[in-house]
């Protein structure tokens, strides 16, 4: 009970290890190309969490500007992937993640 | 200002966002993922202002919840829903991802179980009131190259979108 209310970075650890697990879930079985790309922005939230809780324990803002430059790596991914997602939409008519598989064997 | 209640803000927000976040995953309509998921940053922003870090969580709810979901919300918008609403929710290979999902979640357990404690806490009393200052100053003094190869990474980023989503170049 006393671990429950005094809140330490580990709580903020268990939690983005959750949110982490949620994204994973998502991309491996979702079908739908939009639902994974924004399951990768859960999972690049959950590090962000991690990123800033650690600045936190540590008392600097290292690890706050380190989740910044996440933040913008995050819009740069996200652009670049919608992109390419239209020019997939465009091509086979579809957002189905099965349809992908022109580098299969 | 010292913090209030801070195992009932902090219980409630990671609610939210586990609940969110597992409405992102399991909602068929990606409309209501993306609100799940704009929920879901919200109230991260509002974890980063338990952990003082004003900035990051304004950085996040004007790029993330303001910027990235527009732009979701806009491609959803493009490519046509009613189809893909009508068909399966989870892909072929949806039991090997669960597997391994599962295989992962264990892993995070067995290194909670194992390596508890392995995070002391510091006595961290000082309480920041010059956080943004202290952002922008490591921003554009130590960090300085990482922020220009930031920006010409939104460059090739932006180039890329383009190039990507336009029908003749």
């Amino acid at each position: 009970m006393e671990s429950m209310l005094h809140i330490t970075t580990l709580h903020y650890l268990v939690l983005g290890a959750a949110l982490f697990l949620l994204g994973v879930i998502g991309v491996l079985t979702r079908r739908n190309v939009v639902i994974v790309l924004m399951s990768i922005e859960l999972i690049l939230n959950a590090v962000n969490l991690n990123l800033v809780a650690f600045s936190r324990l540590w008392g600097g803002v290292h690890g706050q500007i380190f989740a910044i430059f996440v933040i913008t790596d995050a819009a740069a991914e996200a652009a670049v992937g919608l992109g390419i997602l239209i020019a997939f939409f465009r091509n086979k008519e579809t957002v189905n993640i099965d349809e992908v598989h022109l580098l299969k064997w | 200002m010292a913090p209030v209640a801070t195992p009932f803000f902090f219980y409630m927000l990671s609610g939210i966002m586990l609940i969110g976040g597992i409405l992102v995953i399991t909602r068929k309509n990606p409309v209501h993922s993306a609100l799940a998921l704009i929920t879901v940053l919200l109230a991260q922003a509002a974890i980063y202002l338990m952990l003082y870090a004003p900035f990051v969580a304004g950085v996040q709810i004007i790029l993330y919840a303001g910027g990235i979901m527009v732009l979701f919300l806009f491609v959803i918008m493009l490519v046509n829903i009613d189809r893909a609403a009508k068909e399966r929710t989870f892909n072929s290979q949806w039991l090997v991802g669960s597997v391994a999902a599962i295989a992962l979640g264990g892993l995070f357990v067995a290194v909670y179980i194992k390596g508890n404690n392995i995070f002391p806490e510091h006595a961290l009393s000082v309480i920041e009131n010059d956080n943004t200052q202290k952002v922008a100053t490591m921003l554009y003094g130590q960090y300085m190259f990482a922020f220009e190869i930031a920006s010409l990474l939104l460059l090739v980023a932006i180039i890329g979108a383009v190039v990507m989503a336009k029908k003749r170049i």
